[in-house]
């Protein structure tokens, strides 16, 4: 079973990830167990989805915080994808769910981000990284979580910013 | 100025330690080129055509002695003994070893300085204007603000990843001398009839291949609102602006493709949801960052008596009268000065200063101005305080290390990229141009009779010559493989910004000093005694400067 960091340390990855339908997302079949369906197919089959606790819900790049809003918290897991490390509309996004709706649950990125990121992604309140590169070197990953441990600006990790806590 | 303290260090320390990581990787070929190159540019390493390039943030172009002492020792031992004051009052040096940048990095970190978002698609360094805190129109010093927003955005988890690269710049005088309309965000400082001090903000200037002029979108916004309001900008750009066209990803492209009403009320939207929260400006925060910018130790001068030495000293040089005429301005405290030193004597590159000319600029600042200097987006050095009675002896320091040419404001002040003598995105050289421009304008006295002009060359319509706000622009351009100059008239960068026109089509190198005289010449015959060039051109035109370059001889 693939693997992915997960609260800072490395763990199994129970999760299936449903990608984009190219049809109607109505007809995607979401199978039984833990999976992350796109929001085009949560958005279509909403009405047998939302029964079970086992489905979460992945937003790609261009879709935005707004549209699960509220409803945030009904999900175990939510996914931010990046279609290419470069597009950082994900961290925009991983803030919005904790600090405007009060996500509680795994905050994962998932796609095609880099080590390089996970400090910030941390930070911007994303706890699992599942990297899409199957030859990511988790253990070596891992230690960029905390590339910084003091910051300027208030974040989901901490709310005050310096300028607050400074002595 | 800002002092670091343990917590500026520490954050910087370990800025450091990741980038000589992340540089490792690359060098054993663990980090893909591709990825290196974002993290690269975010400490502010670009690839050049000889060379890398390393640019070195000036923070609102104030820097001390010791700093400067240290980017001689870094232009001395990892460099070719110089570097060059970019049009963002940064530092670049043109010849480091990729090997060694994680070396010079930690060097600077020693004083303060680093190499941090001063590249890439991130909030890039807040400039400001070079006289702030000692100029005679300023209102509010500008200056605590820059430092409450280079906190800020630095390290920002949320904006190092945008669309395309983010300049903010802020002005607190009458005088906009820091362009804030053509910057990503622009900032002036008003201060209400109430006491009460806060912000215009423009958004969406810019210059580039789509030249912009900022929108105001809040005529005043309180400061401790400041964080809170830049941060609404950003989300809101950062989730909306283009990522499909490189060329269309600045946020101008995304205030003008939704009108600027309309990006107000989504910013204004985002914001509600933030004003009050933690990012929110407290008393005690901005009267900390205004300690860090209050005044000198100035001595109480009889300003009478201290003009009067200046001007028997003047009446007996006509050198020194020209250079106090042209270098040196008002300050706001009695008996005190602004000195500008010029780096743009006819035959070296505009902006560039050598190992040995930045020692001598640290020894003048410790010895004239407190121990401080400023970098101006001109491309000069501005030693800030000095006193009236020392202006004489300056002076002559001045002349000595190459700094005297009295020419700031002139037609041979020119501000001008590297050009394609460096830069790997040039479509044309720069330099040359400068210094064939200077050659054709040598006569001092004519120079001085032709009044302010600004004259702007970019090698490229990246426009790093800031060629569209020239009262006179440059811009180089390629046909089939051969460099050719587009000249415009009726730019500005000043409170009434504009854009320039362009004249017409494109000259060869070798016209280039004739072309511009021939604009001179048509400014100076139909001027009345109070215009400058950019009056004459906004109140007759374009036809009679075009009639001219562009009638045939025969």
């Amino acid at each position: 079973m693939p693997k992915l960091i997960k609260d800072g340390v490395i763990v199994e990855n129970t999760w299936a990830l449903i990608a984009k339908p190219e049809g109607d997302a109505a007809e995607v079949a979401v199978p039984a167990g833990q999976v992350i369906v796109p929001l085009s197919v949560w958005v279509a089959q909403k009405a047998q989805l939302q029964t079970r606790a086992d489905v979460g819900v992945w937003l790609d790049s261009d879709e935005v915080a707004e549209s699960i809003g509220e409803e945030a918290n009904h999900f175990p897991i939510i996914g931010v994808n990046f279609p290419g490390f470069m597009d950082g509309r994900a961290f925009s996004t991983a803030r919005l769910l904790r600090e405007r709706y009060g996500f509680k649950g795994e905050l994962r990125a998932v796609g095609n981000f880099i080590r390089d990121q996970l400090c910030y992604l941390r930070r911007c309140g994303v706890n699992a990284f599942a990297f899409a590169n199957p030859e990511a070197d988790l253990e070596i990953a891992v230690k960029s979580l905390n590339d910084f441990n003091e910051y300027y600006q208030a974040s989901v990790d901490q709310p005050l910013p310096l300028f607050r806590r400074r002595a | 100025m800002y002092i670091y303290d343990e917590y500026d260090n520490s954050i910087l320390r370990q800025r450091v330690a990741q980038f000589r990581d992340q540089t490792e990787r690359f060098l054993a070929g663990d980090l893909p080129p591709e990825q290196f190159l974002p993290l690269r540019l975010q400490n502010g390493l670009y690839v050049q055509r000889l060379a890398p390039m390393l640019r070195i943030n000036v923070p609102y172009g104030m820097v001390n002695s010791v700093q400067i002492r240290k980017l001689a020792h870094i232009a001395r031992h990892y460099d070719k003994g110089y570097c060059h004051v970019s049009t963002r009052q940064n530092i670049q040096y043109n010849w480091p070893d990729l090997t060694e940048v994680p070396d010079i990095l930690s060097e600077l970190a020693d004083v303060g300085m680093h190499g941090t978002q001063s590249s890439g698609n991130c909030i890039r360094n807040t400039t400001s204007d070079q006289f702030a805190g000692v100029a005679e129109d300023e209102i509010i010093d500008p200056r605590p603000y820059c430092e409450i927003i280079r906190q800020w955005s630095s390290f920002h988890p949320e904006f190092a990843f945008l669309p395309r690269k983010f300049k903010i710049a802020v002005t607190g005088s009458e005088k906009d001398r820091a362009a804030v309309q053509v910057h990503d965000i622009g900032l002036q400082l008003i201060l209400k009839d109430s006491g009460e001090i806060g912000f215009k903000v423009y958004v969406g200037g810019g210059l580039g291949r789509t030249p912009v002029i900022g929108s105001v979108i809040r005529e005043f916004l309180p400061e401790e609102d400041l964080l809170s309001y830049l941060e609404a900008i950003l989300r809101v750009y950062n989730l909306s602006g283009r990522r499909d066209n490189k060329y269309k990803a600045r946020i101008k492209i995304l205030v003008r493709a939704v009108t600027p009403e309309v990006f107000a009320q989504k910013v204004e939207a985002e914001w509600e949801h933030m004003k009050d929260g933690y990012s929110k400006l407290t008393r005690a925060e901005i009267e900390r960052a205004k300690g860090f910018f209050t005044e000198p130790a100035y001595e109480t001068i009889d300003n009478a008596a201290a003009q009067a030495g200046v001007d028997a000293q003047a009446a007996d040089s006509i050198a020194f009268s020209k250079w106090l005429q042209r270098n040196v301005r008002g300050h706001r405290v009695a008996g005190y000065a602004a000195v500008t030193l010029s780096l743009k004597p006819t035959g070296v590159a505009p902006g560039d200063i050598t190992d040995g000319q930045l020692e001598i600029i640290a020894d003048l600042a410790d010895e004239f101005s407190f121990g401080e200097a400023r970098t101006t987006h001109e491309q000069n050095i501005v030693l800030a305080d000095v006193k009236k009675s020392d202006l004489f002896a300056l002076w002559q320091k001045c002349k000595v290390a190459g700094f005297a040419t009295p020419n700031i404001g002139t037609i041979t002040d020119i501000i001008c990229c590297p050009g394609g003598d460096f830069c790997s995105l040039a479509n044309a050289k720069s330099i040359p141009i400068a210094e064939a421009i200077q050659r054709q304008f040598e006569d001092l006295d004519y120079v001085y009779d032709l009044g302010d002009i600004d004259l702007n060359i970019s090698g490229c319509m990246n426009a790093c010559g800031h060629h569209h706000v020239g009262h006179i622009g440059i811009l180089g351009v390629d046909k089939s493989g051969k460099e050719f100059y587009q000249v415009q008239l009726g730019g500005s960068a000043s409170n009434d910004a504009s854009l320039g026109d362009v004249l017409g089509p494109s000259f060869g190198a070798e016209v280039m000093p004739e072309v511009i005289q021939k604009l001179v010449n048509v400014y100076v015959e139909n001027r009345t005694d109070e215009e400058l060039f950019i009056d004459t051109y906004r109140r007759i035109g374009a036809a009679p400067f075009k009639e001219r370059v562009y009638a045939k001889a025969n």
